[in-house]
């Protein structure tokens, strides 16, 4: 039998999803349009009044947000109340290395957690549940909205965090953990960690894994499904609508269930912004419907997929999204981490280097390998192979500093980066996310 | 006195040694000492040449090269004659960051190619000793 956190709205009709959105995008349009001078400047310029938003049809009347705008707005542009009302700050990296930070009423966070608690329990998580959340605590969203809905299903939560394999396999294993949420590379990672310990898929007791964060493939599902022995789900979200939970996967698995309740979701035609028809394939934009602090109207995602309202097994009503087929713009997800090919350029040049670099990414056992070649011009070059390690080294900890992931840098003499049709090539990725 | 040495910077593949090398070859430049240090990634070669500033013109052009002054060491070619060098200077704190070695045209001679973290004060202490050093012009002659 499916379990729900909120089954009222999670299988409410569509007729009743639509009036709650309705309800909730008047209210928030007023909200925003009275409290938020940098999106209101926006919305005069289109021309575009609160009392113009009457219908979810009506939306496409507003004006779009991007990445650009939460830098220019940064920190406090964007944001819709007081900030002694705010209780949180989350962070993700942005586009030129300025990070972008959100900010959270206590009831976005409860918003947020609940969420969060409905993707648990559509993993088959309950109170007699011991949650095992390997994804980073602190400015990423993964460890706090994972561990706060895991509060709010009452399962027992253990906050682990990332890193430090054999403590969380001790943990795992002597705690009875039943599920596990972090990145699905890592969820890779432990089950080969406990297959090198020769312990058997059906001895831990893991039954579940909630895993986001990082595009992953069916095949790659398969795999870790296999060897922890559990059932493995999708979990999607970003920092600027709140963290993880605007959308996870039912047991049908195939494609997450958005919160309708609380975004509303378009997609649209990355070049022309036109709205396209339901089952186009496109760049993914949400409206936040009842955030309170960061509350942000069509925010483009830039991650391309399809919606689908198809009745699902599980009963929810709520419209699927397939999982992002890739980008619209040029960021990466690397070990769960975004990073931008501008945010290496800028520490290139902070650093002394020219500009020409490649990024290769690829997936070893599982986990992405990062690696980055960078030209050094002559004067750079010395006698001695500790002095060019040791450039190498100290560009890395810039870039650690700078992305919060560190690439093994390369250094390779100058026009030996390859260049197609004089354009440099700048990333290869020879990872296969997307089916 | 010092010699002048080449670094060239050559990616760990096969063939780039060789490429290196052929075209000193193709300019007529007579390599006097050559060693390859190595990573996982990239390989340096370090070289003493007949002609260094023409060297470095033609394989700047293929790839990253410095040049930098290293001490040529000239000792009888005996057991022992090394070890009194590095006693000599290990008394006195200079550190050796990498050296190698070749033959001298003359008989009972050999030359070690050293890099010191003070090169004044290991010469300093060479002369000291009795030990004798080349320059560049010694180089040419001894090809001669």
């Amino acid at each position: 039998m499916t379990n729900y956190y909120q089954k009222d709205i999670e299988t409410a009709s569509r007729e009743e999803i639509i009036r709650i959105q309705e309800e909730k995008l008047r209210k928030q349009v007023r909200h925003v349009y009275d409290n938020v001078p940098y999106y209101r400047a926006k919305m005069d310029e289109k021309g575009v009044t609160p009392d113009d938003i009457q219908c979810l049809d009506d939306i496409s009347k507003l004006p779009f947000l991007c990445k650009d705008d939460l830098r220019d707005a940064y920190p406090y542009g964007l944001l819709g109340v007081d900030l002694k009302d705010c209780v949180r700050i989350q962070s993700t990296s942005g586009t030129t290395g300025k990070r972008v930070v959100a900010f959270y009423t206590q009831n976005d966070i409860d918003i947020w957690e609940e969420c969060c608690a409905r993707a648990i329990v559509a993993a088959g998580g309950t109170k007699d549940d011991v949650c095992h959340i390997s994804y980073g605590y602190g400015l990423f969203t993964g460890g706090p909205g994972l561990n706060g809905g895991s509060h709010k299903v009452g399962c027992l939560t253990l906050p682990m965090s990332s890193g430090n394999t054999e403590r969380q396999l001790q943990f795992m294993m002597d705690l009875g953990s039943t599920i596990l949420c972090c990145t699905p590379s890592y969820a890779a990672y432990l089950g080969e960690a406990l297959a090198e310990k020769n312990i058997k898929p059906d001895e831990n007791k893991l039954k579940a894994g909630i895993f986001g964060a990082e595009p992953w493939t069916e095949e790659m599902r398969q795999s870790i499904e296999k060897s922890l022995g559990i059932k493995a789900y999708d979990i999607y979200g970003l920092t600027e609508t709140s963290g993880p939970g605007v959308s996870f996967e039912c047991e049908e698995q195939t494609g997450m269930h958005i919160n309708e309740d609380h975004f509303y979701a378009e997609i649209i035609d990355p070049d022309t912004g036109e709205v396209l028809p339901e089952g186009s394939k496109g760049e993914l934009v949400f409206t936040s419907l009842d955030k309170e602090a960061f509350p942000l109207l069509r925010y483009r995602t830039r991650d391309i997929c399809v919606l689908s309202r198809k009745p699902c097994s599980c009963g929810r009503t709520h419209v699927k999204m397939s999982k992002p087929m890739g980008r619209s713009d040029d960021m990466l997800i690397i070990r769960g981490v975004n990073v931008f090919p501008s945010q290496i350029e800028t520490v290139l040049l902070k650093e002394g280097y020219p500009p020409n670099y490649q990024i290769e990414l690829d997936r070893k056992n599982n986990t992405d390998t990062f690696d980055v070649y960078v030209e050094m011009s002559p004067d750079q070059m010395s006698d001695k192979i500790s002095d060019i390690q040791k450039r190498e080294k100290d560009i890395e900890a810039a870039m650690r500093t700078m992305l919060g992931i560190g690439p093994k840098i390369h250094l390779v003499p100058v026009k030996t980066i390859a260049r197609s049709e004089g354009k440099a090539v700048r990333v290869v990725d020879k990872r296969k996310l997307h089916d | 006195m010092t010699v002048t040495q080449l670094s060239v910077y050559i990616e760990n593949k096969p063939g780039k040694l060789a490429e290196v090398i052929s075209r000193l070859s193709a300019a007529e430049i007579n390599i006097r000492a050559l060693s390859l240090a190595d990573t996982s990634d990239f390989g340096l070669v370090r070289l003493i040449v007949s002609d260094a500033e023409k060297a470095k013109k033609l394989l700047g052009e293929m790839t990253l090269v410095s040049t930098n002054n290293v001490l040529a060491v000239e000792m009888a070619d005996r057991s022992g004659a090394l070890s009194d060098v590095l006693a000599a200077m290990d008394n006195q704190d200079v550190n050796v960051e990498y050296m190698y070695a070749f033959a001298g045209k003359q008989p009972l001679n050999a030359y070690v190619v050293m890099q010191v973290n003070d090169i004044a004060k290991a010469e300093e202490i060479l002369q000291k000793n009795n030990i004798g050093t080349l320059c560049d012009a010694d180089l040419l002659e001894s090809l001669n």
